[in-house]
């Protein structure tokens, strides 16, 4: 195993346990990206460029755009049974 | 069911699972010492056999092609299933009620600073040239029309990053995203039938291999790649739009449940 295989490793490891047990969803939403960062150095260093390729992909813009979208439509909905219940 | 018998299951089951996990991972080869006949058999014969210079490539888009057929029809899937619920939860009447809109400045997207909007300007033909460069160069560098595909989607979502969601739609109206969509997977599914014909077996590669490392070698390969590029970007980009007008210019969610 190389140093940056190993970097790698302990990278993916500790941003992975971050994503589990950070509480607020918008955060956790960036974080996931520092994951998937993370990830796509293992896979680079693992001598899988084209499923670094993928992950790179996917997780700067396929998935938090979707999740960032949500969110946002969760906060409307409460924001409008606030100021429903407010009338 | 209470807290603890809940706890008790799982301690059961998590028990179980870690024997299993255990078991297996000591039956598992030391590390970087995983030798499959199969991954050494095609790595040695790969280039003679396909004329690609990445193998990954040549196993997704040829040796492999059916898998491939059966991932891309699964993508397909999933988005027809993602814009059916988020449409009949939106009460849609009209689909392209949107793209008519005129106003600019009535969606509720329009906090991009001065800045974000160079930035995004800039980056909207690099990010179109980097990503047909992917999908047409799958068979000599890593890459192909998967990843092709996702960083042409990401194209029109920087016009959105420049705060211009309508802008966006017009660049990449919905019915032409579909359509890419639908048009990538009919494609691979009929050079899978071009096989079939010229070449005797279902997604067989009947074109000459060309060359290996030029743009065009590897048969079929470079086909296959944009067809899935384009499936790939219209999914993509279906996705999006669908989850961006809930949030962005459906009408309020309170009505649309």
């Amino acid at each position: 195993m190389t140093v940056l295989q190993l970097v790698g490793l302990i990278a993916v490891l500790l941003a992975g346990t971050s994503v589990v047990f950070i509480g607020d969803p918008l955060r956790q939403t960036m974080v996931l990206g520092i994951y998937g960062i993370a990830l796509t150095f293992l896979f680079f260093t693992f001598q899988a460029p084209d499923v670094a390729l993928s992950e790179i992909v996917v997780t700067s813009i396929g998935l938090p755009l979707i999740i960032l979208a949500a969110l946002r439509k969760i906060h409307q909905h409460a924001r409008r049974q606030e100021t429903d219940g407010d009338e | 069911m209470s807290r603890q018998v809940r706890l008790g299951v799982f301690g059961l089951a998590g028990l179980g699972l870690a024997a299993v996990l255990l078991i297996g991972f000591g039956g598992l080869p030391a590390f970087g010492h995983a030798h499959e006949l199969y991954g050494a058999l095609v790595n040695r014969t790969e280039d003679k056999l396909r004329h690609a210079t990445d193998v990954v490539t040549a196993l997704n888009f040829d040796i492999r092609a059916f898998d491939t057929l059966g991932e891309e029809f699964i993508l397909f899937a999933s988005v027809t299933g993602v814009a059916l619920l988020l449409r009949h939860l939106r009460d849609e009447e009209d689909e392209d009620e949107g793209e008519q809109t005129p106003g600019i400045e009535e969606h509720r997207f329009a906090g991009a600073s001065e800045g974000q909007k160079l930035v995004s300007l800039i980056l909207i033909p690099l990010i179109v040239a980097l990503g047909a460069y992917v999908v047409l160069h799958g068979q000599l560098t890593p890459g192909g029309g998967f990843q092709g595909g996702v960083v042409l989607a990401a194209g029109p979502v920087a016009i959105l990053l420049a705060g211009r969601y309508l802008s966006m739609k017009a660049v990449a109206p919905k019915r032409l995203a579909e359509s890419a969509d639908a048009v990538g997977a009919a494609a691979y599914a009929l050079i899978g039938l071009g096989g079939l014909i010229f070449a005797g077996t279902y997604l067989q590669n009947p074109l000459p291999l060309g060359a290996p490392g030029h743009l065009l070698s590897g048969g079929m390969m470079p086909l296959n790649s944009a067809a899935v590029g384009l499936e790939v970007a219209g999914a993509f980009l279906v996705t999006w739009t669908e989850f961006l007008d809930q949030t962005l210019i459906g009408p309020p969610s309170g009505q649309a449940g």
